[in-house]
């Protein structure tokens, strides 16, 4: 057990884990409101969006690719979803179904051509970020849709627990969402085959073909998952949001991909972990909530955001480099 | 001993150009052979028949077990038992040792194996070579001796019979070669057989029984390996006689450009001594870990030392930088050509100018045309670099002509001292005599040169004084004269 | 000993007269949709007033291009661009609006050097915190620069709380809005730029120096250059460039704003890679990349013509480039079948 711990607290996840509890006895010491369940509810319904998303860039990331289309992914998939619900009679089952293949259409299209084109990951997304997003705009000359089904409109939520003033504190869709991302994904990544796989992918690519990995099959399930994932998140965020706007979701990728990155992912694949992506994301959610919550004014959130950011990858590279040095002083 | 494979007229070509022909090759259960042969040989193309990468033309055949083969496949040839370690080793550094070894594991259904008996697989390879491995380290964090390991035991995990190992000791200490010679005679005692691919004569052939030689895609026969000298192997492998004479100039009288007294660095080298004469050559010979590398780098500025004085022409000077080392006429060739000497991707003659860019620009600070050209053709006709176009990527040279681009860019900023660190690694033997005799009149022309390297003839026939490095210090001091190749390697290895 | 064909100074010249590949395929593509859209639209495409839109339009994006061509090319990557550009232009802003621009023409001038000052000051204190960032702690360049952006977007968010400042002097509308001989002002500025970009870039040793490094930092470390001080350069480049486009979105808009120009971020990218850049570094040049932008410029402007959303040409815009690739991936494989040409 302290042979455990100590190597808990020299992972990046360790590290992060302080951080946030530091973060956390701070805000709940200097606001009232902020270690309150309503407040914690409040918080895990409005990042289930980017929360899901991450634990699906999580795994494109690890097998050392990475995608940037998976807001257009969402956008298509919410609004063809929501399109079809409100011309016929289909139920929940029916629009999780189309959320689903939409997003994972969307995401072999993204495998098919990284694997076929030559170019990397980054690049072939972007391109398809706008192929899908120009198409989708093009298509509903950027409509919102206001009219929802009333069943999809009323969602689904348990009032697990009433107070004394008669506050209803429930359990709603965007969490079961965003736990069920985390929970799949943990098990995909630690429980499986295919998880090893794509750790050994990212870890190094022309070994993983050597051993006998099917690499373009593996990178039709690693973004598939994305684009599943991103399905299943549109679908959280419309019924969240009680409208789907085709515009409302582009742009914030790279929010999404810094989450993932604050929690120890590395961009050249390979490395990273579920516990370190969602201490990434309640760290950018906390900090942002907490900003709020101690009245500073939230025109200023994003400027701390990005400094947190640029702080923690410093503190990263730092890391590597001083790492890198002792290996050096143990080979001589 | 039985064979475990026997190929026969193996050949293979590549549109017009031939890469086999009709090669024999027989390997017993349980042996160690030795493929030998130059770049370009044909030792690569063969590995790749063998473990189904490639197939062969038609006509040959392959027999395992009694089966016969026109082609195997990649699943076949691993289901057979062979297994290829590649240079890179192709590991997992993001991977645990244990994860590494037991992949295979992975390869087959959804479900996860199980840490359990992943790592009992794992152990149970690692107990059977008696080595001793931390299950739950990344790999990534290994030195690279012990990578070597890692990669042994993931063969044996996959139930080798037999090992093709591709350059093995390349890049090993000593004590990390015998290390894996001990474990070599283990897969042997276990009736596994390992073939070592090598272009050199190295070590491994103190354990080999035979020895394969290709030249230009054939066979040129196989020979018991104790019948087998360096020399005669080198004429083997090149179809040349190479007759290399001990000539020493008397230098008493010239001066002493590069002067070294009491440098030293904590974990790198202590207290090194030593000077070179203008028009010197000092060969320093020692294996990998023995400080040598270390040593060039700071005297070009890139490791400062801690203690110690460097004297250029008498004076003293301070390198804090590769730019002040080469302002004060250093040159340092590094002995990894393909990743910190060339850009490789990038023109030759882009490379020839990259260190002498700010030399030739003209009006307003641009680069002039005529003044980059003719610095351009002056190296590569200084050095008889052979391009038919110098706007062509430095990759699609051979390797000795590739030296000559970073010799040639050196050149340009006119050093006083050029330090050579393992100027022929990666050049096929015609080519190191041209690379030596560059060397040599760049000696002549009064160059102070210091010559690295862990080859034993490359420093006893070419350098005019030889220091011996082992741990970090100088162990002594030999003039060529004086030594034969048997006792230069008895001072290195004792 | 030496063998070569050609003497060194015809061997240049003819390589002086032949474009490369990449700028051959753009030119191809740029004839094959001048003829689709020629057929398609007939003189509403080759009029005067649709030229010279194109020619207001183009500026932008291809500045902030090439602000994020330098980096690109020395195997990095700078999403900041946009932000910085917004910073600047509101620092600009800030002092044509907080310290009034009238009275006499010398006090007019001083002004507006003084905007040019704060906004370039800004931008190179965004670009040396890339640099050092980057080059001296080793972060990531997708990661330092993310960073930045959010950060630097974030000032500006906090600064003006997501406000527009408007109102500029008139010159300052002439550079937006004016032409000289018809000649859009926004476009003269860009290829004041671009020329001495292109030269900067392949004729001077700076320029050799970021190809170089983009291909193999370490080779070039080792040949006794501080790639160091060349990668803060790189990243302080791009940041002025950014400022440039920044000044001339707020030229055009007469206003700035924290979030002006975001979609241009990625699209650079994209017109940089279809411009024969290798987004993995070392290869590139300004040519190509101009070449690309009046592709994706003419696409654009013709589905303004043909009365089609702006997002289909976002579309498209993306699909040529996959397309671009596509065609080279066949090419390539088509030729391993074809007999080899005889090396000339």
């Amino acid at each position: 057990m302290p042979d455990l711990s100590k190597r808990l607290l020299h992972s990046h996840e360790g590290k992060l884990l302080l951080v946030v509890l530091a973060l956390v006895i701070f805000l709940s010491l200097a606001t009232k409101s902020f270690l309150s369940l309503q407040n914690m509810i409040d918080l895990l319904t409005s990042y289930s969006f980017s929360g899901m998303l991450a634990a699906g860039l999580l795994v494109v990331l690890i097998s050392g690719g990475i995608d940037i289309s998976f807001t257009a992914s969402a956008s298509v998939a919410q609004y063809v979803a929501m399109t079809i619900a409100n011309q016929y009679h289909i139920g929940w089952i029916e629009v999780i179904l189309i959320c689903a293949v939409v997003g994972i259409a969307c995401g072999l299209i993204n495998a098919v051509l990284i694997g076929t084109l030559g170019l990397s990951s980054i690049i072939v997304t972007i391109a398809t970020l706008n192929v899908f997003f120009g198409l989708l705009m093009f298509v509903t000359h950027g409509n919102e849709i206001f009219a929802l089904p009333d069943w999809f409109v009323n969602g689904a939520n348990w009032v697990v627990y009433t107070d004394k003033q008669g506050n209803p504190y429930i359990f709603n869709l965007q969490m079961i969402g965003l736990i069920a991302a985390f929970v799949l994904t943990a098990l995909l990544l630690t429980r499986t085959n295919i998880g090893r796989q794509i750790y050994a992918l990212g870890s190094n690519k022309d070994a993983a073909q050597r051993v006998g990995i099917k690499v373009f099959r593996l990178n039709l399930l690693v973004y598939g998952y994305m684009g599943f994932v991103a399905g299943m998140a549109s679908l959280v965020q419309a019924q969240d949001a009680q409208s789907v706007s085709p515009n409302a979701l582009v742009g914030r990728e790279l929010d999404v991909l810094a989450a993932v990155v604050l929690g120890g992912a590395s961009l050249t694949g390979g490395v990273g972990t579920v516990f370190g992506t969602i201490l990434g994301v309640m760290l950018l959610a906390f900090l942002q909530n907490g900003l709020l919550l101690l009245g500073v004014q939230s025109y200023w959130s994003e400027c701390f955001t990005g400094a947190v950011i640029l702080i923690a990858v410093s503190a990263l590279a730092l890391e590597r480099q001083r790492q890198r040095a002792g290996v050096r002083r143990v080979m001589a | 001993m039985p064979d475990f494979i026997n190929l026969a007229r193996i050949s293979k070509h590549f549109g017009g150009v031939t890469a086999l022909a009709d090669v024999d090759l027989t390997i017993s259960a349980g042996e160690v052979h030795c493929l030998a042969g130059e770049n370009g040989s044909g030792k690569s193309t063969l590995i790749k028949i063998i473990s189904g990468v490639q197939p062969p033309d038609s006509g040959g055949e392959i027999v395992i077990d009694g089966q016969r083969y026109t082609h195997l496949t990649p699943a076949e040839s691993t289901r057979i038992g062979v297994q290829v370690i590649y240079q890179d080793l192709s590991l997992f550094p993001d991977l645990t040792v244990a994860e590494n070894i037991a992949f295979a594991q992975h390869l087959r259904g959804l479900r996860g194996a199980g840490k359990q008996r992943l790592r009992a697989k794992a152990e149970a390879v690692i107990a059977r070579l008696g080595v001793s491995l931390d299950l739950d380290a990344l790999v990534g964090e290994l030195s690279i001796a012990q990578r070597q390991l890692v990669a042994i035991c993931r063969a044996l995990a996959a139930e080798a019979r037999l090992v093709i190992m591709d350059e093995p000791t390349a890049s090993l200490t000593r004590t990390e070669v015998d290390t894996l010679l001990d474990i070599t005679r283990e897969l042997k005692r276990r009736g596994i057989a390992v073939v070592f691919v090598s272009h050199r004569l190295d070590e491994v052939m103190e354990i080999a029984e035979r020895v394969t030689v290709l030249r230009d895609g054939r066979k040129l026969g196989t020979w018991d390996a104790k019948d087998m000298t360096p020399r005669r192997l080198g004429t083997l492998m090149t179809g040349h006689e190479f007759d290399y004479k001990v000539v020493v100039p008397d230098l008493s009288a010239a001066p002493v450009m590069l002067s070294v007294r009491g440098l030293s660095r904590r974990g790198d080298f202590e207290d090194i001594n030593f000077d070179i004469r203008q028009g010197e050559i000092l060969g320093v010979i020692g294996l990998l870990g023995s400080g040598r590398t270390e040593l060039a780098l700071s005297l070009f500025g890139m490791r400062p030392p801690d203690r110690g004085q460097i004297r250029l022409d008498g004076a003293p000077v301070s390198l804090t930088s590769n730019r002040a080392a080469i302002d004060h006429g250093i040159a340092y060739v590094s002995e990894d050509r393909l990743s910190l000497g060339l850009v490789l991707e990038q023109p030759i003659a882009s490379n020839i100018v990259l260190s002498t860019l700010d030399k030739l620009t003209g009006a307003a600070g641009l680069l002039s045309g005529d003044r980059t050209r003719s610095a351009v053709w002056q190296g590569i006709e200084q050095l008889g670099i052979k391009v038919s176009d110098p706007e062509n990527p430095v990759r699609t040279l051979s390797g000795g002509n590739q030296q000559r681009v970073v010799i040639a860019k050196w050149l340009a900023t006119q050093p006083r001292v050029l330090i050579l660190d393992s100027p022929t690694v990666g050049v096929d033997i015609n080519a190191k005599d041209g690379i030596y005799a560059i060397v040599k009149r760049l000696a002549a022309e009064g160059m102070a040169v210091m010559m690295i390297s862990d080859e034993i003839p490359e420093v006893l026939y070419h350098a005019h004084r030889i220091l011996v490095m082992q741990g970090g210090r100088v162990k002594g001091e030999f003039h060529p004269a004086q030594l034969s190749e048997t006792s230069l390697r008895e001072a290195i290895d004792a | 000993m030496v063998t070569y064909t050609a003497p060194p100074a015809r061997a240049a010249a003819a390589r002086l007269w032949k474009p490369g590949p990449v700028l051959l395929r753009l030119t191809v593509l740029f004839l094959l949709l001048m003829f689709l859209f020629g057929v398609l639209l007939g003189h509403r495409l080759f009029n005067g007033a649709a030229i010279r839109s194109m020619a207001f339009q183009l500026p932008e994006l291809a500045i902030f291009s090439l602000a994020m061509m330098v980096p690109l090319l020395s195997g990095g990557l700078d999403l900041s661009i946009i932000a910085t550009a917004n910073l600047s232009a509101l620092a600009a802003a800030f002092v044509f609006t907080h310290f009034g621009v009238s009275g006499s023409d010398a006090s007019v001038l001083l002004w507006h050097i003084a905007a040019l000052v704060a906004a370039f000051g800004v931008a190179a204190m965004v670009g040396l915190l890339n640099g050092t960032v980057i080059a001296y702690l080793g972060v990531s360049p997708i990661l330092a620069t993310l960073g930045t952006m959010t950060m630097v977007k974030g000032i500006a968010v906090g600064l003006t709380h997501g406000g527009v400042i408007a109102g500029f002097p008139p010159f300052m509308v002439f550079i937006g809005n004016g032409s000289i001989l018809g000649v859009p002002v926004v476009l003269l500025v860009f290829a004041v730029i671009a020329i001495p970009m292109g030269v900067l870039l392949t004729r001077t040793p700076f320029g050799q120096r970021v190809t170089m490094l983009g291909s193999n930092l370490q080779a070039v470390r080792y040949s006794g250059i501080d790639t160091r001080r060349v990668l803060v350069r790189v990243y302080l480049l791009s940041a002025l460039l950014s400022a440039v486009a920044g000044l001339l979105m707020m030229a055009r808009f007469n206003s700035a704003n924290a979030a002006y120009g975001e979609s241009y971020l990625l699209i650079t990218i994209l017109a940089a890679v279809l411009g024969g850049i290798d987004p993995a570094g070392g290869f590139g040049k300004v040519s190509g990349l101009v070449m690309s932008l009046i592709v994706l410029q003419l696409v654009s402007t013709a589905a303004n013509l043909l009365n089609v959303s702006q997002f289909l040409s976002l579309a498209l815009w993306g699909a040529i480039l996959l397309g671009v690739a596509g065609i080279g991936r066949v090419w390539a494989w088509a030729r391993l079948f074809l007999p080899a040409r005889k090396p000339s």
